[in-house]
């Protein structure tokens, strides 16, 4: 038998001959996954990541990254004879021209939207699970930077398209920058290159941040992620035969991998039907930007909802000496609302141990919500606290559904944001002290059955 | 559609039967290797193997639909529902293998612990070992600190060829006395191009559009109606006010103009920016009536030429665009 015809016959002995990878073959085929459908929401994330990278390398071979003008001649027949960037002329093309341009364009659009989503949702579920305690506390942070990172991504991105509605979106990124105190102002020009709407290098800046410096530090970032999780092992709800010390459910190879591809053809399913079959971000109808040009009724993506929510619901202070303002009013929204925000998210697991539960010991069994009364309520009133920022920056879609005056609602979302918070906190911990106490499903009812021991050393049920 | 309906069906069926009992058996003595199973379910469904092959015969053909969609140059939606199509029904037919046709499994695997303070002492030792025979360790670590500090800090001083600092860029406009306000068609604006229902975006004759300082907004208003601060008495001739049009909260073009249909009723005319809705009122100097911005809008000094153009009396009455630290505020 030849070599070749050795390494055709036994290609895992060819490979374990080289790189000595037999036994840890063995071991990661046997790998146990936990099963609970919330574990799917990281997933989702990570093959939303996937679908984004691949769409993302496409664009970027027609996307040209400049803010040099040329005369609008495409298919579009308002837009020609304009003078527009190439950035929004290329992003245009691939809109018209390119075949299965539009669908890999708007594929790419709802990924960035469902990226975010999943990552939102996995860190609700981490949340209310207690999965952050130690010794994933160090994960928690990890997967909390992605979630800033991939909104920070996002909003590069259709940063980039040099259309109406992306460049009202970074003059707005500008005055925020700019309200930063002492550095703002400075900062703000650094970034543009000079005054709004900056040096043309700006383009650069956006786009090597978009394609090489944010996403490859996102995958970084994922590989950490995940390379913990294998070390500890996933954590797992309680159950029969399951303690601190194991992990029960589906091993790796085959039946785990096989549900896990099927979830990311899935997932690529979803993305690419929603890009084919509904439309996102048509920026040929908003036209290309002039600082001096904006539009009614603009709306970010849905992750920077809660930022717009806050810019729009700040009452109208600033900090000022005599003449001389030292806090702008933006930086209240665009600043340091968020930083409370993530401040909250990423001391949580410290915070927790030190004033909720004095809890230091080591965990891989999940609570559920109800397990941990106060966490799951405190927890629910930030959420709502967030939320409820968020909905005030749909204020003006509202008023044109509703028709409820505008500045009546930003009175009642100035209320609303001390008020949702605390009746929340109040709710959610008597529904999770009641499910506690009563050991009741949310909506299943009771789940147990009341069992009397007999004479003979058996069970009898109770139930009539 | 009625066989993807059944293979849902089909999929939900098995995905339900696969729940529950977990845990029923007993523990069995596993081998020697990690993730030894508790429950062990082998044989695959007959109905469920056809039902796999027609899935993936499906997902193929949309596949080869894909292609023939794309070159024969049909519509985005056909790209998408073919493309969703090929990746969906594969999915489809994994999920249903990976329930229905592999063995199904429920293994056990001991979780690694993590902690090993035994080994510490010695790690400690190891990394304690440079400095073995050296006395004067404090000052070589101050020294260390600084070359670290002063190296970083040389190495990001390239980065302020980043930008300006921000100076007076912004205070600096191009509006001088006796400059000539010109339409978005370049031609110079009359004071009769003013109308008294909508509002005008107007440039400094030959200046650059994009500059911030450039673009003002232009509107008409009852002279009588005016209460402009005593020092702008006469920077409204005819009524016609000027303000910078960008908007001094987050720097948003202001482009809606609220124009009341019968001034008992409705509410005052205000130019308001669709960002967050800041609302300026044009007949006292551009003071806020609404929304989070903090400055009041800059106005700009018009004069009407001789020949009814209007121009510029001068810069504006304070600086334009989103406030910063220690920007003047007026």
């Amino acid at each position: 038998m030849s070599p070749r015809e050795r390494a055709a016959r036994d290609p895992l002995g060819f490979i374990d001959e080289r790189l000595s990878t037999n036994r840890p073959l063995r071991k990661a085929l046997r790998y146990v996954f936990p099963d609970h459908w919330s574990f799917m929401l990281g997933e989702v994330a990570l093959y939303a990541f996937l679908i984004l990278v691949a769409t993302g390398i496409f664009l970027a071979l027609f996307f040209e990254p400049s803010l040099a003008t040329r005369t609008y001649q495409g298919p579009f027949v308002a837009l020609r004879g304009h003078e527009v960037s190439a950035a929004y002329a290329s992003t245009l093309a691939i809109s018209s021209t390119v075949p299965a341009g539009l669908l890999i364009r708007q594929t790419h659009h709802w990924a960035a939207d469902v990226f975010a989503v999943a990552i939102v949702l996995h860190l609700v579920r981490v949340f209310f699970t207690g999965a952050f305690r130690k010794p994933r506390e160090l994960n928690y942070l990890v997967g909390v930077t992605m979630l800033m990172l991939a909104v920070l991504e996002g909003f590069l991105g259709y940063s980039l398209v040099d259309d109406l509605l992306s460049g009202m979106g970074l003059a707005i990124a500008y005055g925020v920058a700019m309200s930063v105190p002492v550095i703002g102002g400075d900062a703000a020009h650094l970034i543009w290159g000079g005054e709004f709407p900056g040096a043309d290098a700006i383009q650069s800046r956006l786009y090597i941040g978009h394609v090489f410096l944010l996403p490859g530090l996102l995958g970084a970032l994922i590989a950490a992620h995940l390379a913990m999780v294998v070390r500890q092992r996933h954590t797992q709800f309680r159950g029969p035969l399951r303690k601190e010390d194991n992990v029960i459910g589906t091993p790796m190879w085959p039946g785990y991998a096989l549900r896990s591809i099927a979830l990311l053809l899935l997932v690529a399913a979803v993305l690419f039907a929603l890009g084919g079959l509904v439309q996102i971000n048509p920026v040929w109808q908003w036209g290309p930007y002039e600082p001096w040009q904006g539009t009614n009724g603009a709306q970010p993506d849905w992750y920077l909802g809660w930022l717009i929510g806050a810019l729009r619901l700040m009452p109208n202070l600033e900090i000022v000496i005599g003449d001389w303002t030292l806090v702008p009013n933006p930086f209240f929204g665009g600043v340091l609302f968020p930083s409370i925000v993530f401040g909250v998210l990423y001391s949580w697991p410290w915070v927790e141990q030190r004033f909720l539960t004095g809890d230091f010991a080591r965990h891989d069994l999940l609570d559920r919500p109800r397990d941990n009364p106060r966490r799951t309520a405190v927890g629910a009133a930030f959420f709502a606290w967030v939320v409820t920022v968020f909905a005030a920056g749909a204020a003006d879609r509202a008023f044109l559904s509703v028709g409820i005056r505008y500045e009546t609602q930003v009175w009642l979302f100035r209320i609303g944001v001390f008020v949702v918070p605390l009746l929340v906190y109040l709710i959610a911990g008597r529904i999770a002290r009641e499910l506690r106490d009563t050991d009741e499903h949310p909506w299943r009812g009771h789940n147990a059955e009341d069992v009397r021991r007999t004479e003979d050393g058996g069970f009898a049920s109770l139930e009539p | 559609m009625k066989r993807l309906l059944r293979a849902l069906v089909v999929v939900l069926l098995f995905w339900r039967r696969d729940r529950g009992g977990e845990g029923d058996l007993p523990v069995e003595e596993g081998g020697p290797e990690e993730g030894r199973p508790i429950r062990r379910d082998v044989g695959a469904r007959p109905r469920a193997e056809g039902l796999v092959a027609a899935l993936l015969v499906a997902s193929a053909a949309a596949s080869v639909a894909l292609v023939v969609v794309l070159f024969t140059g049909a519509g985005t939606q056909w790209l998408g529902l073919t493309l969703g199509l090929a990746f969906g029904l594969l999915g489809a037919a994994l999920a249903l293998a990976a329930s229905a046709l592999v063995p199904r499994e429920q293994a056990i695997e001991e979780r690694p612990g993590l902690a090993h303070p035994e080994a510490q002492p010695p790690v400690e030792e190891r990394l304690r070992s440079p400095r073995e025979g050296v006395s004067r360790r404090r000052l070589l670590g101050a020294a260390g600190a600084v070359a670290g500090t002063s190296l970083a800090a040389a190495v990001a001083a390239p980065l302020t060829s980043l930008g300006p600092a921000v100076g007076n860029s912004i205070v600096d406009t191009p509006w001088r006395r006796g400059r000539r306000l010109v339409g978005e068609d370049g031609r110079p604006l009359l004071a009769e191009d003013v109308p008294s229902t909508s509002f005008v975006t107007a440039f400094p004759e030959g200046a650059d559009r994009r500059e911030l300082g450039s673009p003002v907004v232009v509107v008409r208003e009852d002279p009588a109606t005016l209460r402009l601060p005593r020092e702008r008495r006469d920077w409204a001739p005819e009524g016609i006010l000027a303000y910078s049009k960008i908007c001094t909260h987050a720097g948003c073009a202001l482009a809606l103009y609220r124009r009341p249909l019968y001034e008992p009723t409705s509410e005052p005319p205000g130019i308001a920016c669709p960002c967050h809705y800041s609302v300026f009122d044009p007949r006292t100097g551009g003071t806020v009536m609404a929304g989070p911005a903090g400055r009041e809008l800059p106005q700009l000094p018009l004069e009407i030429g001789p020949g009814r153009e209007l121009l510029a009396g001068g810069g504006f009455s304070g600086p334009i665009g989103p406030s910063w630290w220690a920007v003047r505020h007026t």
